[in-house]
């Protein structure tokens, strides 16, 4: 009986090095929600820019004499701060995770993930600016969202397996987005806002629920 | 029927060796720093139980230098990603037989 529990307890420990040694899994579902929340406010306030220069409440003389530059320029920096936003936060609950559970944080598991995410996002963004050059403004959102799929799929191998779900969530919406281009903002909201919620919530009640 | 016990290899009975090994099966190869890291274990004891796996043939040793520091990998060999494979089952056989 008790040769049993051991055997139990040894594959138990097995199953547990190797996760250990081959995934980062302090990813905290909370950086999924604070990521979210980061997203959402972004485009909200992305609209409201858009709205006021299409109302043309905003100075439409200067967005006409500049071509668009000027709402672009306001835009990039919207997206800019979002991003760091949700990249800090994101941080900041995983790094909590981490020391909670006394993994560490820096291993080769973690720069494995971080490589495996990282390629395809910067393909994705050396993309998405060549197509702004070339005026494709149509499909900057779909494509942000098949690139950040894309990469989430791949990292789903070096971290929690479940973000290949959050993944194929973003593939889909970009590709619908592809044929409903001009509501690229509400894609984009729904995809890095309400997905990211969603995944985050249902991680940490997976997982981190006390 | 066959005895399980039997298939259970003397040299995995150690949680650390089981914890070595599992590092191993997964990665292609771990250095000393990661492998001790992740059991938590001194220096010392997590050497004399990867010397004995490399006695064994279990596993392999490669020193190399990351500028003036050793760094020194350790990757399974075949015989000992056979030795473990049949470890787990006998494990698992275990189980299974007094279920």
């Amino acid at each position: 009986m008790s040769e049993d529990k051991q055997s139990l307890h040894d594959l138990q420990h097995i199953k547990k090095m190797m996760e250990q040694s081959s995934r980062f899994i302090s990813l905290s579902g909370l950086s999924g929600i604070a990521a979210g929340v980061c997203a959402l406010a972004g485009a909200w306030f992305a609209n409201q820019k858009i709205h006021c220069w299409v109302k043309g409440d905003c100075k439409i003389d200067t967005l006409i004499d500049m071509g668009g530059i000027a709402l672009l320029n306001e835009l990039f920096w919207i997206a800019t701060l979002t991003f760091v936003g949700a990249f800090i936060s994101a941080f900041f609950f995983t790094y909590l995770r981490s020391k909670k559970n006394n993994t560490p944080m820096w291993g080769s598991a973690t720069i494995r993930l971080f490589w495996n995410t990282v390629i395809p996002i910067a393909v994705g963004a050396v993309f998405i600016v060549r197509m702004m050059q070339l005026g494709e403004y149509e499909l900057v959102a779909p494509a942000c969202l098949v690139f950040y799929g894309l990469a989430l799929v791949n990292a789903s191998k070096y971290t929690l397996g479940e973000i290949r779900y959050l993944g194929y969530g973003q593939l889909s919406l970009g590709l619908m987005n592809c044929w409903f281009t001009g509501y690229g903002l509400y894609f984009w909201a729904m995809g890095f806002g309400i997905l990211h919620i969603v995944y985050g919530l249902v991680m940490w009640y997976k997982y981190e629920r006390v | 029927m066959m005895n399980p016990i039997e298939n259970l290899n003397k040299l995995f009975d150690s949680r650390i060796r089981l914890g070595i090994m599992s590092a191993l099966m997964v990665n292609e190869s771990v250095n000393f720093n990661d492998l001790k890291e992740l059991l938590a274990i001194t220096d010392g004891n997590l050497a004399s139980h990867l010397k004995a796996l490399e006695e064994n043939g279990i596993i392999k040793v490669q020193k190399g230098f990351i500028g003036r520091k050793t760094n020194t990998t350790y990757a399974v060999s075949k015989l000992g990603e056979k030795a473990f494979k049949q470890h787990i089952e006998a494990l698992e056989k275990m189980i299974k037989g007094t279920k």
